[in-house]
């Protein structure tokens, strides 16, 4: 009975927070509500017992990509409301229809429920991070690699692209500014 | 801790155990401003509060109603319902990830007891087996409080404050992960209680000394996590007023104050259950009084750090993250694997 309840209370606090997200025009409601939704997303995955995929949401989602695009928004007056100017009829109506075709084929979803077999059961008696991550060494090894191998091209990337005008001054605007090393008595 | 020997969680369990969780914090945070002040104070030669009560132990009730009483003061050009709301996410998931950790020794409420006689009380009030990993991640949650407070005040020092938040909380939360994960290496779980029970030969057994640099690396990123002082950048008096902190007054200040505080306890009991044997028994000393021993013990270690050093430059706290601390504890967890593997 818990779980129903706390099933339809997330539910409904979880799509109000991202219609906030999608209609506000404030800058901080849209990021906070996004914030808020992805944390009661994650409680979706508590509810069907998943508590690490729950928690990975938690870390990756709330703490890390939100927290940049928190990051990203220290550069606007985030206390004033933006103008959107967007008048463009076609994409409401393309991404309206996208939304209908997805939530009719959520709501279908459950007629087939029942020729639904899992290909990669949960193995008995393991916990979760362990179930998770024989999955991920066996049957997902070689995409799980090559996403290790995309985050660090973008890593060198995000490196290359900082450091470029690393010994360009943007306060005295010269070039081939000293960079000032401390010696080790002066950091500590 | 076999789950099978304890009597069976209920819900009215829980729910004692929350309202015994929030109000013994709450009143620690507050009785830990008087610790912090007395403890500053002997370190710097003086008495500190000495004047309302006796020994000064009332001040804890005269700072109440000071805060009680201000004036609560919302900024004219501030985005309001923001403003008012991040105090709250600082607090509530400072003690939302109290909720996994354990906090008292378990107790059944004796039977004379009305209503609630019976009543087994856990130790930890949701004892989900991915303990660690939930608390990280509800104080990687923590970060909205000081950031959303900072841009919802219309105030360049907030800004400033929550901007310091972002870079400082996401890139030593890197450290923390890292550090805890040699041990969880170890033990080969992310729950508390198999940290306990991995640590129940005496001291020797204690993670700490096959972890010391683990060790260290935590205590340092939980300071910076807490925002306490060689890190506490976010509310650096003497460079950004009060950072995040600088509109709020009475009350709503009250809260980031008590969420610091809760969080301080956390990072202590974390340090206490993972690195330092947990509550298990040492010689005579019985488990409760050794744990309440550690957690106290790390929390005066925050005072006593915070009495001897001084405050960082933002760059070089960004230094100390990335360039020693990150490559630390990554070439700990390599080691680590490669003595496991052997």
């Amino acid at each position: 009975m818990y779980e129903q309840i706390a099933f339809y209370l997330f539910s409904v606090l979880t799509i109000g927070l991202f219609l906030v997200t999608v209609l506000s025009k404030n800058l901080l409601y849209a990021m906070t509500s996004l914030a808020a939704g992805m944390v009661l997303v994650s409680g979706f995955f508590f509810l069907l017992g998943a508590d690490f995929l729950g928690v990975v949401q938690l870390i990756v989602y709330v703490g890390a990509v939100m927290a940049l695009y928190a990051f990203a928004m220290m550069f606007f007056d985030a206390t004033k409301d933006t103008k959107e100017n967007n008048t463009n009829g076609s994409w409401i109506f393309l991404l309206g229809g996208l939304t209908a075709l997805l939530l009719v084929m959520m709501f279908a979803a459950p007629i087939f429920s029942e020729s639904v077999v899992a290909s990669y059961p949960s193995v008995e008696g393991a916990t979760n991070p362990q179930n998770v991550g024989m999955v991920l060494f066996t049957k997902y090894l070689i995409p799980f690699e090559v996403a290790a191998v995309m985050l660090l091209v973008a890593m060198i990337a995000g490196i290359i692209l900082a450091g470029k005008k690393m010994d360009h001054s943007l306060t005295t605007n010269e070039d081939n500014i000293e960079v000032k090393t401390l010696s080790k008595e002066e950091e500590l | 801790m076999e789950a099978a020997v304890l009597p069976e969680v209920t819900s009215a369990g829980v729910i004692i155990k929350a309202i015994i969780i929030l109000a013994v914090i709450a009143a620690i945070a507050g009785f830990g401003t008087f610790i912090e002040r007395k403890v500053l104070a002997f370190m710097q030669r003086r008495l500190g509060p000495m004047h309302v009560g006796p020994y000064g132990i009332l001040q804890l009730v005269a700072d109440g109603i000071k805060l009680f009483t201000k004036e609560d003061i919302v900024p004219q050009h501030s985005n309001k319902i923001i403003f008012k709301i991040a105090p709250v996410i600082t607090a509530a998931t400072a003690f939302i990830a109290l909720a996994s950790v354990p906090v008292f020794p378990d107790f059944t409420i004796p039977q004379w007891v009305p209503l609630l006689g019976g009543v087994f009380v856990p130790s930890i009030a949701a004892d989900i087996n991915i303990g660690i990993l939930f608390v990280l991640g509800m104080m990687a949650a923590g970060l909205y409080g000081p950031l959303l407070a900072g841009m919802a005040q219309a105030n360049k020092w907030g800004i400033i404050g929550s901007a310091r938040t972002a870079i400082q909380f996401l890139s030593y939360e890197v450290v923390t992960g890292l550090s805890i994960l040699a041990p969880i290496m170890l033990v080969g779980s992310l729950s508390l209680v198999d940290f306990n029970t991995y640590q129940t030969g005496g001291l020797t057994s204690w993670i700490l000394w096959q972890q010391p640099v683990a060790f260290v690396l935590f205590l340092i990123a939980g300071f910076a996590e807490t925002n306490r002082t060689p890190f506490d950048l976010l509310e650096h008096e003497a460079e950004i007023i009060s950072g995040y902190a600088t509109e709020y007054s009475g009350l709503r200040w009250g809260l980031f104050f008590i969420g610091e505080y809760a969080n301080m306890v956390t990072v202590s009991i974390l340090a206490a259950v993972v690195f330092m044997g947990g509550y298990n028994d040492l010689g005579f000393l019985p488990g409760w009084l050794m744990i309440i021993l550690k957690i106290a013990f790390v929390f005066f270690f925050m005072l006593w750090v915070r009495a001897s050093w001084p405050h960082i430059r933002p760059d070089q706290l960004m230094w100390l993250c990335w360039k020693v601390l990150m490559p630390i504890a990554v070439i700990n967890v390599v080691i680590t694997g490669l003595f496991m593997m052997v």
